[in-house]
């Protein structure tokens, strides 16, 4: 399975940093990145691959759940299919 | 596939800042192979059969909440008519076959089931006549326990003995359950045309031309719309037209997803989705708002069924094309108490019964969660029913009245229902007689347009 994570927040040192560590732990592949800062605000689309991961989606979320709380950032974490869905005929 | 991060940000916000959720899933279940003389017996089979079928219901819709990142807010389960189901029975009073229902449903953790139910469009039998009479103790005595009864169709006219019966029905379930404002009433619908594979309560059934199990979709957004509205301000009605339909086409395609998903996973079959714009009492989840942001002062005020025939209409096109299978009640819905922005038209005196009644002519179901004084007749309301059911009749659409005359309150007074069913301010009703008119039994004939062949 594909996941999207969107990460929103102020922007500071560290969050790429942090986002792919714990991703590292859970082994997710990261796939692709975009990230930009607007207005002093951080947006990244990231998408990874779980086929390989050694946490189920649910624990994966909860840990960037904490993570997010840690450093300041709104981490979220979905299947890619409800983005194929609403965006692709 | 690589995404747009536009894209992407812009199904986020929907989740996070526009409430859009995926309304409800609605396993149907049939019941039909449950009958048997013995009543205790035909309340355990009906127990054994819900338990056994809905086992993974509420678990698989926990799992695609999780996974798709979506709120799926109601898990909820529709059975067959229970009038068919207990018909067999020796019994006359079908209460024990509600409470099997209502432990059945509580059993694997939905929070609504509906089905205690009646068809009775052109005339009663033996167990249409039994389970209408145990409306109002089954729904005092039940929690989640959902009830509706189908008064008329296009194609059989309208059946004025149970249009008078079903005003009473109401009143005795207000009384039953007067120490909770009348709550027995929000849990009961009164249609014509009713559909039989909504997937909404409270007027959800299994019908007897559905399979064995099913899983219907009940999807939402009335956010999401209001939000895409406030970025063409300046744009002329067919610009909103199309900016709706792009909406609804979004909002649907993330229904068609869990609902084929769900079906998957239970090993059963889609049914269909019902594009509805169903609100909450939530700020930000209001079809009133969506009326009012399209640029009329007051929902209620002049303008509001040419606005709303639109945003019906509209929600209907974008949805259609998203969906391989489309149903259900399918159009905006404009309960009082479930609306914020209805709730506050008919507090600043904007909204009233007779104008409901003209937006019921263009939106899917009626006068749906309308509280009224608690000293209404009987046969008033029995003839709010028989106008509404006339214009679903007539226009070929369903109609519905869910009305709850509250007893011991008035005009000026409030209402609390809580959760989903929300609060309304009670609501005038014209109470000049029908009594005649309603005392007159029979059926109205069904009309020219049935006669299509």
């Amino acid at each position: 399975m594909r996941v999207v994570l969107t990460i929103i927040g102020k922007d500071k040192v560290g969050i790429i940093a942090g986002v792919s560590n714990t991703l590292a732990e859970c082994n997710i592949n990261i796939i692709n990145i975009n990230q930009n800062i607007m207005q002093g605000f951080f947006n990244m689309v990231l998408i990874g691959d779980m086929s390989e991961a050694t946490v189920s989606l649910q624990e994966a979320k909860e840990k960037m759940h904490a993570l997010g709380a840690k450093i300041g950032v709104e981490i979220r974490m979905q299947s890619e299919e409800i983005f194929t869905a609403m965006h692709r005929v | 596939m690589l995404f747009n991060t536009k894209d992407i940000l812009e199904t986020t916000r929907m989740i996070t800042e526009n409430k859009l959720d995926v309304r409800t899933i609605t396993m149907g279940i049939s019941l039909r192979d449950c009958g048997h003389s013995d009543i205790k017996v035909t309340a355990q089979k009906i127990y054994d059969k819900i338990c056994q079928k809905a086992e993974h219901l509420v678990k698989t819709g926990e799992d695609l909440e999780v996974e798709l990142g979506v709120p799926i807010i109601n898990k909820r389960i529709s059975v067959t008519p229970i009038s068919m189901v207990g018909e067999s029975c020796d019994a006359n009073d079908y209460v024990p076959l509600a409470q099997a229902l209502d432990k059945a449903a509580k059993a694997v953790g939905v929070n609504f089931i509906g089905g205690f139910s009646a068809l009775v469009d052109k005339g009663y039998t033996k167990g249409d006549r039994n389970l209408i009479a145990s409306i109002p103790e089954a729904l005092a005595v039940t929690d989640i326990v959902c009830s509706s009864v189908s008064v008329g169709s296009t194609k059989c006219g309208i059946n004025m003995d149970a249009v008078k019966q079903m005003g009473e029905v109401i009143k005795l379930a207000a009384e039953r359950t007067a120490d909770r404002d009348a709550i027995g009433c929000a849990k009961l619908v009164v249609f014509c045309n009713a559909v039989t594979d909504n997937p909404f309560m409270a007027g959800a059934f299994h019908g007897v031309t559905e399979p064995e199990t099913v899983i219907n979709v009940g999807v939402s957004g009335p956010g999401v719309v209001k939000n895409a509205l406030e970025a063409v301000r300046d744009g002329d009605i067919g610009m909103v037209a199309e900016t709706i339909k792009k909406t609804a086409f979004k909002i649907t395609r993330v229904g068609q997803l869990v609902a084929q998903e769900a079906a998957r996973r239970l090993n059963t079959q889609f049914g269909i989705i019902d594009l509805s714009l169903a609100p909450t009492p939530a700020i930000g989840d209001s079809v009133a708002h969506i009326l009012e942001e399209i640029g009329l002062e007051s929902t209620g005020c002049p303008g509001t069924t040419a606005t709303l025939a639109m945003l019906n209409d509209a929600v209907k096109k974008g949805g259609l094309m998203a969906s391989s299978y489309v149903g259900g009640l399918s159009g905006a819905f404009i309960p009082v108490s479930e609306d914020a922005g209805m709730i506050a038209a008919v507090e600043r005196g904007c909204l009233t019964l007779e104008k409901l009644e003209a937006m019921t002519c263009v939106c899917s179901v009626g006068l749906d969660m309308i509280a009224i004084p608690g000293d209404t007749s009987a046969s008033t309301i029995s003839a709010i029913i028989a106008d509404e059911a006339a214009i679903g009749m007539i226009n070929n659409k369903t109609t519905a009245v869910r009305l709850i005359p509250v007893p011991g309150k008035g005009v000026g007074d409030t209402v609390e229902f809580g959760g989903l069913l929300g609060y309304a301010p009670i609501i005038a009703v014209n109470n000049f007689s029908a009594e005649k008119f309603i005392s007159r039994g029979g059926r109205i004939p069904a009309p020219v347009r049935s006669l299509t062949n």
